[in-house]
């Protein structure tokens, strides 16, 4: 575990500076959009990540509930906190992209809508974290909301496509023709932020394993 | 049957209970209706598009108020130690579940019952016309919500914040809910056609249907003493 650790942590290493020059000096400048189109690299890898490490939340709830093994619990705690980090950035990087490009800094299209109402129920799954004293409440209660939380979030999507194409888009992205150069600079950086995103999450886990068996110790000794 | 028969007995308690008590529907009935007035200040008497957020400010003063009657109404169990002892009784857990569900879904409806007609005079709409349609979504919508909302006061009543933790889980996971019941009654009170709203009384329906069997499969595993 720790030699793959290492590993893992030397590939981010080296990942991140290569998509960095991916995004910024191997992929063409976009001929519309100028610069700001660079933003695109790094909003959709934490975009992916973001549903990633939501989908990983949700997973180890699963297992956490049939197996009472609290290292899920531990993953599915670290994993909601890493999403939330990623989620937050796609919802800060998503208005400075749309306010030049699209002339407004918020529009309530499906996938933003569906982005901010994911980042609250994630809000609230780490604040019903800090909330409940008892560990095994916490760890049942959390894996619950990781449950339905997850399985909401297509069901919010598609509501509100449909609520959408009542009152027609206006501000479509069109989609689809991404240079080839671009596409590679995007491929390259979402394979780098998911080594991140791994790296993350073993650090974080071992801590919140290492907390758990404080708190074990402490309860035993009666502290 | 035996299954059937506990979620009756905890429903026949429930009412039973508030008859006596009258805590819950009242408090939710006066918020309701205060939420109705309120929100009438949004627009300038007799506006034309009060229309169009009608079923809007409907459905939010059955959410709020709803909010409110669902704290209430789990903290009677948890005081006095009473979800404790029906979790500890030799019955399927889920039942028991169900039976608070269905108790705050009668809670809600009747709560429904008096403050839709006032609603009606104060904003001059009228839920006639497509009758049993507006009565689907409300049924469709009202349970859902109670749902929902009963599983996450089980859950925000054992944490520190207590009330203030059942809307900020509970209002993200239900908005294709609100969001389905307020287009689909929209489309009722202006008479649009019918067959726009389906799609919305499937989500509903698909939204139900999903969460009663996810809550089913989940909750023994979630909840225990």
């Amino acid at each position: 575990m720790e030699k793959i650790n290492r590993f893992i942590d030397i590939a981010v290493i080296v990942l991140i500076p290569v998509a960095l020059f991916y995004a910024f000096i191997y992929a063409p400048i976009e001929k519309e959009m100028g610069v700001i189109q660079k933003i695109f690299y790094f909003h959709v890898s934490s975009a992916w990540i973001a549903f990633f490490a939501f989908f990983i939340t949700f997973l180890c709830s699963i297992l956490f509930l049939a197996t009472n093994n609290y290292l899920f619990d531990d993953i599915a705690e670290s994993s909601s906190e890493i999403g939330i980090i990623f989620c937050t950035i796609v919802l800060i990087t998503g208005p400075i992209w749309a306010k030049p490009v699209w002339g407004v800094w918020w529009t309530w299209d499906p996938r933003l809508t569906t982005t901010l109402i994911l980042w609250f129920i994630y809000i609230g799954y780490i604040m019903l974290r800090k909330f409940v004293e008892e560990y095994d409440k916490r760890a049942k209660f959390s894996a619950a909301l990781g449950i339905i939380g997850f399985i909401d979030v297509p069901i919010v999507f598609l509501s509100i496509r449909w609520w959408r194409t009542i009152h027609p888009n206006v501000l479509q992205q069109g989609g689809g023709g991404l240079h080839p150069d671009m596409k590679t600079a995007l491929i390259v950086g979402v394979i780098a932020f998911t080594f991140l995103y791994i790296s993350m999450l073993i650090k974080r886990t071992k801590l919140a394993y290492l907390f758990r068996r404080l708190e074990n110790l402490k309860s035993s000794q009666g502290v | 049957m035996k299954y059937f028969k506990t979620i009756f007995n905890i429903v026949e308690k429930d009412i039973i209970l508030e008859l006596k008590a009258k805590e819950v529907i009242n408090s939710m009935l006066i918020f309701a209706l205060l939420v109705v007035i309120v929100f009438s200040f949004i627009f300038e008497p007799g506006a034309d598009y009060k229309i169009d957020i009608a079923a809007g400010i409907l459905w939010m003063a059955i959410i709020f108020s709803g909010i409110l009657g669902l704290n209430k109404s789990m903290m009677n169990e948890v005081n006095g130690g009473n979800l404790t002892a029906l979790l500890l009784a030799p019955i399927d857990r889920s039942a028991i579940f169900f039976g608070k569900t269905f108790s705050n879904f009668v809670f809600l409806l009747f709560m429904e019952l008096i403050t839709i007609p006032i609603y009606t005079i104060f904003y001059d709409i009228s839920l006639l016309n497509n009758f049993i349609y507006n009565l689907i979504t409300l049924l469709l919508g009202t349970y859902g919500f109670s749902l929902l909302g009963t599983l996450f006061s089980i859950i925000s009543v054992k944490s520190r914040t207590r009330e203030v933790m059942l809307p900020i889980l509970l209002l993200p996971l239900i908005i294709p809910l609100i969001l389905a019941a307020i287009q689909a009654m929209n489309i009722f009170i202006k008479g649009e056609d019918i067959v726009e709203s389906y799609k919305w009384l499937h989500l509903l329906t698909a939204f139900d249907i999903i969460f009663t069997v996810v809550i089913y499969l989940i909750f023994e595993y979630v909840i225990e003493e």
